[in-house]
């Protein structure tokens, strides 16, 4: 199985798209009525392709953009203009297609959600649809995605399917779900895609026949009622007899028991829910690559000859066609090792990139990553944006609707197949899936065979997918250095999107303890084994055998958070929520290490806002990312509440909600107050863009892009700054602290964006910290355009770890500090457009990648005043130990009659080793505040950078 | 209700062979001890009655050859789990024929029986520990990759990944199954190291016993009826520092088996029986 060619359309874009949505949406646009076009019936699918393409007008695309905002209005200007309506036909687990219309610009999640909604089926989280991509192989459509976008060529033909397969149906919520499952499942068995022993096939088909015709009934069924359903690839006579037998003794048996059994039997298969993919191993030998909720398991024809629990996985990266996983050092060895395997081509290697960071999001992480941010990243932007399956759990555990009826369709499939041509699969779903099964040998071949016919053009694409994947490991890289929780990094889009009802929502962010598959697994194991009493008094004696995936544990947060780490780009806007988040969902698993490092850290007196900000190449992919990008962030405001009102709810028994907010900045209780006090905080602009890490990076942007850009934004970007209050209200009272908690949130898309969110929010003295990240940022695309699409380019960064305290003072007005940050970012981002430019043509392309996050103390204080003050002394010290050098810089200023001592710490981390970020910026925010309790802490930047290594980088 | 997998140690019948003399002097062996064929037969015959009076179990007999002088160690000619049995193609030409007789007798068992055709495979059952939720095949001298691949595919049920076994016989030389979930193991560096790579590639959690001495780890495990769960283990006389590790086993029928003679041509408890269960099978 195989997902969406995210970065082969993502690369292919600009010159691709248009061309293949003029297939598409050429038969929409040329009859005169907007609505369903005759011409895309699947029944004419087969010519909706290249002949046409000529006739599309070339601005469709652009069209569709900008009619995004007004498309509703239908509006007969034109005739292109009108929304078009494209018909698909998805067929559905039980055989049976569903047509159904939806907008040609429609995102992939509309699609899903209507399928769903056909279905009757709450638990959608474990289902996706599927289209075939021009090489026949099935890709998972992508929910945030356009599905034009994705759909390049050919008909609008999908397929529902079991994406991620539930290590234990028993705990999905309604049966109507474990119906869905059972009928995914029958069809892998039938299609061999889930191997199973004679005995097996027997067990599982008698409980098909049971629940699909109910209890033997000899006067009922015909003699060889049994025929007419399938049970395995190759049906015997034998085994038809043996399944008879069996089903004669579930009289009685509803269906739902019978699917219940069924699934008991089935999740226990070796290959249940292992999305196999080809590949070739470092010598050529032909392996299989079987993802699943465990991890990466590789295979040698059908012999399982290595694992990769997630936990043991640090980063997994793809490149032309290669996929690379990093491995965590085993107990007696010192470095990580990188693992290659070849795919068939690039597409097959993103394809299982992408299944691998889905399934790891889905089944080890509390809650997805967010996507990097669009702008400023390298690679693919590729995340799962859905809930996981922790989220989904605590979901349908709110599922309070009465069970639904439905009706059991009789497997129409299996009937059918046979009809046709005898074999098992006949669904179009059907065939795209073969493509994984465990017996695919001759699959590669076929493939072999389709992409003879693949053209220059085709070439093309793939290069630039290539440069985009050169890309696309720096950042993981970069992810793998940054210990990040993966929970902190929240989704929102996946959260909003799927989000029904904020309970449910809430529910399982509190929920999350038990969200370890594995942890339920063991102790089932635990309790069962007869040694288990035993243990308990000669503990030495029987020890568990999993050292290695209870460790695991923790390392799984850090991994995680590595991977987390590049999505948290796009979460920019989001970063209140997220960090809100994840100090609940620590709160309740206490799993990982990094949330609660970062509440610990920000305990009493000072509330920190983050900024996360990361600079990485940028992907010349223009519409996608537009796409992409809008589409992320249409949830932010929802998902902020959701998050918000879980938090409350949660914080509700335990702590006082504390209401301070809205531009408003209270004075801080506490030692915080006397300080105030003493010291004004003038702060100089210099200061301020000291702190800022400079980050170069040259972008490749295109003009056309730019603007599109902006106007899908903006609307979006807004939305974080309602509704913001809430989450910090939550996390100031979960950390039980009076501090004025701010958070501003402000996604670094262009330099308009910016100002304007300043506007919007004169109350809203926070956005001020981030603006100035922010505006460089801004600065720098803005920049970009002129210099047009460069490819390559090189990054050229500093990376500085600051952390720095003032006491805190008397707070200014708002505006003052937005002066400030305006007027500080817009002097950094000089220098770096510059260096961007230079960069980009001469340097030898470094994979950098550089990440600088900021937490600001709400209460910062800003001086806002020109006046720079009188600097009385300045002293710099600098400590080292082999990998950290600590520099402390203490200025003393007189400004305004006020004196403020500032102090500058900064600690350079170097070293290959994981370093656990979280824990030293902890670490480092605790010995300052011992060292200078009278002080607060009102700035932290940390600002990472890795390198990519060229074995990786390059191949 | 039919359900799979179901039951690990439970079994109904056990299959076992006389100890041919040619077994002293010509079986295969890595070491050059001595074999007395007389006190081979008699722990034979008591490791034999348990099975049979002790424990109930439908035990099928089968006559020594003296054609083939390892044939007691019928463990190695086929590996039966459910109701599958796959004849092996054993790794030491001298013992191919031996599983004639075996095919012979699981095929009266009516179990469902595979046979290993592929010249190119061998596979010693002494290599295959079933831990009740997949397969762990050992590529040592005696078993191949291929082997491996051909019992994969006649358990298709089950994973079966693949362990190197360098510094002995077989996998179950220093491992077996203890209890459901529960591997002993053997203290040795390669008993360690293997049990390692057995944890990385497995998605289940298991838990292990160690014992001092490699050999004594492998014990055979049952879970009777009216028994609850059995452990046939080696003596105190033999390996005292192991047998204390088992004397501690709590909720167990602990029956310490002697092998004295056996071991010396490589022969541990669970090589002398192939213990299959005919009631839970379809």
């Amino acid at each position: 199985m195989t997902t969406e060619t995210g970065a082969d359309s993502e690369a292919k874009q600009p010159q691709d798209t248009n061309e293949t949505e003029k297939g598409k949406t050429k038969a929409a646009a040329d009859p005169a009525s907007p609505l369903k076009q005759p011409e895309q019936l699947p029944a004419a699918v087969g010519h909706s392709t290249p002949a046409r393409k000529e006739q599309e007008p070339q601005d469709d695309d652009q069209e569709s953009h900008r009619s995004s905002i007004s498309h509703l209005s239908k509006s007969p200007l034109r005739g292109v203009k009108k929304v078009k309506i494209m018909q698909c036909k998805v067929t559905l687990l039980d055989g049976s297609d569903y047509t159904l219309d939806v907008e040609k610009r429609a995102k992939g999640q509309v699609l899903f959600d209507k399928v769903c909604d056909h279905l009757n089926l709450l638990e959608k989280d474990y289902f996706g649809i599927t289209y075939k991509d021009v090489d026949n192989q099935k890709n998972w459509l992508d929910p945030s995605k356009e599905l034009k976008k994705q759909i390049r060529t050919g008909p609008w033909n999908f397929a529902f399917n079991v994406k991620f397969y539930p290590p234990d149906p028993t705990q999905l919520a309604e049966d109507i779900t474990r119906y869905y499952l059972c009928l995914q499942l029958r069809d892998d068995v039938v299609s061999g895609r889930l191997p199973c022993s004679f005995a097996t096939h027997t067990v599982l088909g008698s409980y098909t026949v049971q629940s699909e015709l109910g209890d033997y009934d000899p006067e009922e069924l015909a003699s060889d009622y049994i025929s007419e359903l399938r049970f395995a690839p190759n049906q015997t006579k034998e085994l038809e007899e043996k399944v008879m037998e069996l089903h004669k003794t579930y009289k009685g048996m509803t269906p739902a028991e019978a699917e219940m059994h069924f699934l008991e039997n089935a999740k226990k298969l070796s290959m249940y829910g292992v999305d196999l993919h080809h590949a070739k191993d470092s010598e050529g030998v032909e392996i299989m690559l079987g993802v699943c909720a465990s991890g990466l398991l590789i295979y040698r024809d059908r012999l399982r000859i290595n694992r990769f629990a997630w936990p043991k996985i640090l980063k997994i990266s793809y490149k032309r066609n290669n996929f690379y996983i990093k491995i965590r050092p085993g107990e007696f060895e010192q470095f990580e090792s990188t693992i290659g395997f070849k795919l068939p081509n690039h597409r097959a290697a993103k394809r299982l990139w992408k299944v691998c960071v889905e399934h790891h999001t889905f089944f080890r992480l509390v809650s997805p990553e967010a996507p990097p941010k669009k702008f400023l990243t390298l690679g693919s932007k590729f995340r799962y944006s859905g809930r996981t399956q922790a989220q989904t759990r605590r979901a349908s555990s709110q599922i309070i609707r009465p069970a639904p009826l439905f009706e059991r369709s009789s497997s129409k499939r299996y009937n059918m197949s046979r009809s046709l041509d005898g074999a098992p699969i006949t669904e179009n779903h059907d065939t795209l899936m073969k493509d994984s099964s465990a017996d695919g040998t001759a699959k590669i071949i076929a493939k072999g065979d389709i992409i003879t016919t693949v053209t220059t053009e085709k070439k093309a694409e793939e290069e630039q997918a290539e440069q985009e994947d050169a890309a696309e490991t720096p950042e993981l890289a970069a992810s793998t250095q940054q210990r990040r929780d993966t929970k902190d990094t929240e989704p929102p889009v996946g959260v909003a999107k799927h989000q029904t009802n904020i309970s449910e929502l809430k529910r399982s962010f509190l929920e999350t303890g038990d969200s370890k598959p594995g942890l339920t697994e063991w102790e089932k194991r635990l309790s069962s084994s007869p040694a288990h009493s035993p243990r308990a008094d000669e503990a030495p004696m029987i020890e568990p055998l999993e050292p290695q995936d209870t460790e695991d544990e923790e390392p799984a947060g850090d991994e995680r958070k590595q991977e987390e780490e590049p999505k948290a780009t796009e979460a920019t806007g989001y970063l209140v929520k997220y960090m809100a988040d994840s100090v609940v969902t620590e709160g309740a698993t206490s799993s990982g290490p990094h949330g609660i490092s970062l509440s610990t850290t920000m305990d009493d007196d000072v509330f920190i806002d983050g900024t996360l900000r990361e600079a990485e190449e940028k992907t010349p992919d223009s519409q996608d990312e537009v796409s992409e990008r809008s589409m992320v962030k249409i949830s932010p405001g929802a998902v902020r509440q959701e998050v918000s009102q879980a938090i409350t709810d949660k914080k509700g028994t335990l702590i006082i909600l504390k209401d301070d907010t809205e531009g408003k900045n209270t004075a801080v209780p506490g030692e915080d107050t006397e300080d105030t006090g003493l010291l004004s905080a003038p702060k100089d602009k210099e200061t301020v863009q000291d702190d800022i890490a400079v980050v170069v990076k040259a972008q490749m942007t295109n003009e056309v892009e730019t603007p599109s850009l902006k106007i899908d934004m903006k609307p979006d970007d807004m939305t974080p700054f309602k509704g913001m209050d809430s989450p910090k209200k939550a996390m100031a009272s979960w950390i039980s602290q009076e501090v004025k908690v701010e958070a501003s949130e402000v996604t670094c898309v262009s330099a308009k964006e910016v100002r304007e969110m300043k506007t919007c929010d004169g109350l809203q003295h926070k956005a001020q910290i981030f603006t100035f990240e922010e505006m460089a940022h801004s600065k720098q695309s803005k920049s970009d355009p002129t210099q047009n699409s460069l490819f390559e380019s090189s990054a050229a960064s500093l990376a500085v770890s600051t952390l720095g305290w003032v006491p805190s003072s008397q707070k200014t007005s708002a505006e003052s500090e937005q002066k400030e940050t305006e007027a500080a970012p817009a002097e950094s981002a000089e220098p770096a457009g510059e260096l961007s430019e230079g960069g980009t043509k001469e340097i030898p392309v470094v994979h950098t990648e550089t990440k600088t996050i900021t937490y600001e103390a709400a209460e910062v204080d800003s001086n806002g005043d020109a006046d720079p003050g009188v600097l009385l002394s300045a002293q710099t010290i600098t400590s080292e130990t082999t990998s950290t050098t600590t520099t402390t810089h203490i200025t003393k200023m007189v400004k305004g009659g006020i004196s403020e001592t500032r102090i500058e710490k900064r600690i350079v981390i170097t070293g290959d080793a994981d370093i656990d970020h979280d824990q030293a910026l902890a670490q480092a925010i605790k010995e300052a505040k011992e060292q200078h309790p009278d002080m607060s802490v009102t700035k932290v930047v940390v600002h990472k950078e890795t390198e990519i290594t060229p074995e990786e980088g390059e191949d | 209700m039919a359900a799979l997998m179901a039951g690990f140690g439970l079994y109904t019948h056990a299959i076992v062979r006389g100890i041919p003399a040619s077994l002293a002097k010509e079986a295969l062996r890595t070491s050059e001890a001595e074999v007395d064929v007389d006190k081979a037969r008699g722990e034979h015959d008591a490791y034999v009655e348990v099975l049979k009076t002790r424990l109930g179990l439908d035990v099928v007999e089968l006559p020594a050859d003296e054609s083939f002088p390892d044939c007691v160690f019928v463990e190695d000619a086929a590996v039966v789990c459910g109701d599958t049995a796959l004849i092996t193609r054993p790794g030491a030409e001298s013992r191919r024929g031996e599983t004639e007789a075996m095919k012979r007798a699981l095929k009266a068992l009516n179990l469902n029986v595979v046979e290993m055709t592929d010249e190119n495979a061998t596979l010693d059952g002494g290599d295959v520990l079933f831990t009740g939720r997949e397969f762990f095949v050992g590529l040592s001298s005696r078993t191949n990759q291929r082997g491996a691949e051909i019992l994969a595919d006649a358990f298709k049920d089950y994973a079966v990944s693949t362990v190197p076994v360098l510094a002995s016989l077989h996998l179950k030389s220093f491992c077996s199954m203890g209890g459901p979930g529960l591997i002993v193991i053997g203290s040795s560096e390669p008993a360690q190291k293997a049990l390692k790579i057995m944890q990385q590639m497995s998605d289940h959690c298991y838990d292990k016993l160690t014992v001092p001495d490699d050999i004594a780890a492998n014990c055979i495990y049952m879970n009777l009826p009216n028994k609850g769960h059995v452990l046939l283990h080696c003596t105190a006389e033999e390996f005292p520092e192991s047998f204390k590790v088992f004397e501690k086993l709590k909720d167990y029928t602990l029956i310490p088996v002697s092998n004295m003679e056996k071991v010396k041509v490589d022969g541990a408890l669970t090589c002398c029986s192939i213990l299959i269960n005919k009631k839970g099978s379809i």
